[in-house]
């Protein structure tokens, strides 16, 4: 059988989740493994919005806070299940993005970077000053999410870490799985012709509004998802999740692995994710790293660092 | 002339059609109408306003004034996608390729409308999904061989020579299967071979019952295969009619002497 | 009233702020179209090495003049590195890598400086001045006098000077300027030292009012955007205008609806100047070549 790209990518992946706990020096690994899953699905979302669609968008923490303050909010005041807080998140986040990605979307470049920084920005302003609710700057607890007790009944007992390092890990993969069909399939391939010429796409039938607007949707839905996870294996949220550096490192880590494959930006992902957890002494370096990982990426690797070290290889393999 | 033609004929008729940029009137009053399976040319000399016509006739631009109809139904400043779905399909002077893409993936882009289905079923590719897909493939494969770019098939389209793209574009264009075909200036950059190709497929496409609208610097090839030429100048029409009557028109011989004397007199 | 009168006054200082950042914004968009987002950084920086020099015993005005001056180097340093090697880069990475450049120069500033909250003394004492039963603090005079003077300057150095008219050139039509023997690339290194410079100006005559630190940058850069962007991108007097009217809704928001919520006003600005007259107050509407 042909191995496609596609194939190739989650087989990929799946190694990497179930082979690299044999490399862990301590179960604290198992943490920094969910974090890269968790970030992974938010950047998966960002490839579909930015890599195949060309849109970009400097807000999306925004949904990820939506997520994250719906699994806090929603079992504490309906009594409904973690694990339906996420769903309704995930539909929180949609109808917002679907609701403001109409007028937005019409704007291109810079543009569209201000407009969805201010949406960031407002969302995540809203979590900081709406204390009643929220309870402001200073967090808020999140319930259990439940399954791990659950799976215990069935006689698989995992560790906290290994729980949540399994269950990002298959979520991601998941997510992955979506955006691969995607690329090739008839949507995907409408996106991409608006992002390589969008007066060609229109002319050839594209309703360039409306695929733009189904690939933020869907994009808000990643983030979302992604922010709903990080709250229940953190137990606890802050209105940091939906803050501007987040997004920021949302577009960063996408950009910096290569925003044009979901391999790259996941790539990329663990890159960011690891350093700090990595070196310690990085903390007060942290911000003039990543501005300096995003000028070097973005002048010397457009492309980002897989694409490119991958064309490398080809070239040497000729 | 052109107004009295048969409006039960008409496939596309463009009244009193104008547009200014800041002051400077890039059309202004033109009018004419391309019947089914016809060949139409727009000549006129550089910066005539013949692509901002092209432009505000497949949507891209909305008019200032005038009315656009297609199939006897008024579609003026209309969408270019819903145009894509009445029928109207264009190619670009300056190549609107999709560069990342494969050549392949640029031509099953054009069957968007055949293959188009809910964004749900292909994130989970449903079956519906894959079939739509495999169907606009084999499609855009059968169009590739027909513009002679079946080899190139799996190639990234920006590697691909300049008329290679240029007959790609057409493709693309084609494979909406549309009623009228908007083509402008598909032979520029290509050498005199590849023009005689697109010439001959020209050709074809409108045996095949396409009307065509065609905007053309080289003149030989447009007193050829023409069955209706308008020239514009300046933004306003200064002539149409068949290929030996304008070739002949004064006001025609005029412009082009101010600008390109020797191509615009060639048949004069 | 005289309760009007003062959020007016608090937002016309506040708005000489963004105007000056607005302005900032206005020329490296004419003269590369750039957007560049690390604007708000060179206010922090007129700021926090004004503070440093200035406790480190330097007096006031040449701590000020300094801070100018390493500010305009620094937005030189920034074009000849991070822009210049990018010419023709999709927008996406543009913005991307100006974003980089204000968090690195932020992080930069906090290994640099601290993370502290800083100010230095206000230039003409803190003895509010009255006026029409409502107050205003003579450093505010300080910073409406300096945009006004910044815009009277440009307006000068634009319409008056060689130099100035070889910039719009370069901004009308680039390709063109280089034909007719313009140096660009000097074009831009001017445009990159004049817009730093300013933001720094803007930084030192504000921080004795807004207090100074290393992260202060981002909003100021947002704001100032609001400002250009509502007054019509690239269009000086829409700058300066914009940023003015930013300030005011700013200072009227925080007035009679919240004060929490003031910040989220310059994005309300911009959401609906983008939706409903995207090329702003003074611009003019232009269709995308195809
Ligand atoms: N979007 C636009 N904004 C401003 N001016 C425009 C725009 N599009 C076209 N123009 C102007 O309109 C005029 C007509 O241009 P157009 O491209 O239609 O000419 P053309 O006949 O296609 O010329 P060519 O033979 O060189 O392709 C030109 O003066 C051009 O500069
Ligand atoms: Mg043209």
């Amino acid at each position: 059988m042909k191995m496609t790209p596609k194939l190739a990518t989650l087989l990929i992946l799946a190694a990497l989740v179930l082979l690299a706990p044999f490399l862990f020096p301590s179960n604290f690994y198992y943490r920094v493994g969910a974090l890269i899953f968790v970030n992974s699905i938010a950047v998966t979302g960002i490839v579909i919005l930015t890599g195949y669609a060309g849109q970009i968008s400097l807000g999306h923490a925004g949904f990820a806070g939506i997520g994250a303050y719906a699994c806090a909010l929603a079992p504490a005041h309906f009594g409904i299940h973690p694990a339906l807080a996420v769903v309704l998140g995930a539909a929180i986040s949609a109808l917002l993005a679907w609701l403001v990605g109409r007028p937005i979307l019409r704007l291109k470049g810079y543009y569209l970077g201000v407009a969805t920084l201010g949406l960031g920005i407002l969302i995540s302003m809203m979590l900081n000053n709406e204390r009643q609710l929220t309870r402001g700057p200073d967090g808020i607890e999140v319930p259990e999410l439940g399954l791990r007790a659950l799976l215990k009944g069935w006689g698989l007992d995992l560790t906290n870490g290994q729980f949540w390092y399994y269950f990002c890990g298959l979520c991601m993969i998941l997510g992955a799985w979506l955006a691969l069909n995607l690329h090739n399939s008839p949507s995907g391939r409408a996106l991409r012709a608006l992002h390589g010429s969008e007066v060609a796409a229109r002319t050839v039938g594209v309703d360039v509004a409306r695929m733009k607007l189904q690939a933020f949707v869907i994009s808000a839905v990643y983030a979302s998802v992604s922010g709903s996870l990080l709250a229940l294996q953190n137990k606890f949220i802050t209105p940091d999740v939906a803050g501007f550096m987040h997004s920021i490192e949302m577009v960063t880590m996408a950009v910096l692995g290569g925003v044009g494959s979901v391999l790259g930006a996941i790539f990329g992902a663990a890159i960011l994710t690891l350093l700090p957890q990595v070196l310690t002494v990085f903390a007060e370096y942290e911000q003039l790293v990543l501005g300096l990982v995003m000028m070097l990426v973005m002048i010397f690797l457009r492309e980002g660092l897989l694409p490119s070290i991958l064309r490398k290889l080809r070239r040497k393999g000729e | 002339m052109t107004a009295s033609r048969d409006t039960q004929t008409t496939l596309l008729s463009v009244e009193g059609l104008g547009i200014s940029f800041g002051g400077l009137k890039a059309v202004n009053d033109v009018s004419f109408a391309v019947k089914p399976g016809e060949i139409v040319s727009v000549i006129g000399p550089n910066g005539a306003g013949k692509t901002t016509l092209f432009n505000m006739i497949s949507g891209v631009y909305q008019p200032g004034a005038g009315r656009i109809s297609l199939s006897g139904e008024e579609v003026t400043g209309m969408e270019p996608h819903l145009l894509a779905r009445r029928g109207m399909s264009r190619t670009f002077q300056n190549l609107q390729i999709f560069q990342s893409m494969s050549v392949l993936e640029n031509a099953i882009s054009g069957f968007h409308l055949q293959e188009r289905g809910s964004v749900l079923a292909d994130l989970l590719s449903l079956p519906g999904s894959r079939r739509r897909a495999k169907a606009a493939e084999e499609g855009a494969r059968k169009l590739l061989a027909r513009v002679r770019l079946a080899e190139a098939a799996d190639r990234e389209a920006g590697n691909l020579s300049y008329g290679s793209l240029k007959r790609l574009e057409i493709a693309r264009a084609m494979a909406s299967q549309p009623k009228i075909l908007l083509l402008d200036e598909p032979a520029a950059g290509c050498n005199a071979v590849e023009t005689e190709e697109i010439d001959h497929l020209i050709a074809e496409i409108a045996a095949s019952g396409v009307a065509i609208l065609l905007v053309e610097h080289d003149m030989k090839m447009v007193m050829r295969i023409s069955n209706h030429i308008v020239v514009l100048d300046h933004g306003e029409k200064i002539a149409e009619g068949d290929p030996a009557t304008v070739s002949r028109d004064p006001a025609v011989i005029a412009a082009y002497l101010g600008a390109e004397a020797q191509t615009g007199g060639d048949h004069a | 009233m005289s309760e009007l009168l003062q959020f007016l006054f608090s937002g016309v200082t506040v708005g000489a702020v963004y105007a000056l950042v607005a302005l900032g914004f206005t020329i490296i968009y004419n003269a590369s179209d750039v957007v560049n987002f690390a604007q708000g950084e060179f206010v922090m920086l007129g700021g926090m090495i004004t503070w440093f020099a200035h406790q480190a015993g330097i007096p006031l005005p040449i701590a000020a003049f300094l801070a100018i001056s390493i500010t305009a180097a620094i937005g030189v340093a920034m074009n000849k590195l991070a822009i210049e090697p990018a010419r023709g880069a999709p927008i996406v990475s543009l913005i991307i890598i100006t974003i980089g450049a204000s968090i690195f120069l932020q992080g930069a500033a906090q290994l640099v400086f601290d993370k502290q909250i800083h100010d230095f003394p206000a230039f003409s004492g803190n003895t509010p001045i009255r006026v029409g039963g409502a107050t205003i603090l003579p450093q505010s005079l300080w910073v409406i006098g300096g945009a006004l003077a910044v815009f009277v300057g440009l307006w000068i150095f634009f319409t008056r000077t060689l130099l100035g008219r070889a910039v719009l050139a370069t901004s009308n039509n680039r390709l063109a300027a280089q034909l007719v023997g313009i140096n660009t690339n000097f074009v831009m290194t001017l445009s990159f030292a004049l817009s730093a410079g300013i933001g720094a100006l803007a930084g030192v005559l504000a921080t004795p009012i807004t207090l100074t630190a290393y992260n202060v940058g981002i909003a100021f850069a947002l704001k100032g955007f609001a400002g250009a962007m509502l007054g019509g991108m690239g269009n000086p007097k829409g700058a300066l205008v914009g940023g003015f009217l930013i300030g005011l809704i700013e200072a009227l928001t925080a007035g009679y609806l919240s004060s929490q919520y003031k910040d989220a006003a310059a994005f309300v600005v911009i959401l609906l100047v983008l939706f409903v007259r995207p090329q702003g107050l003074f611009g003019r509407k232009s269709t995308d070549r195809v």
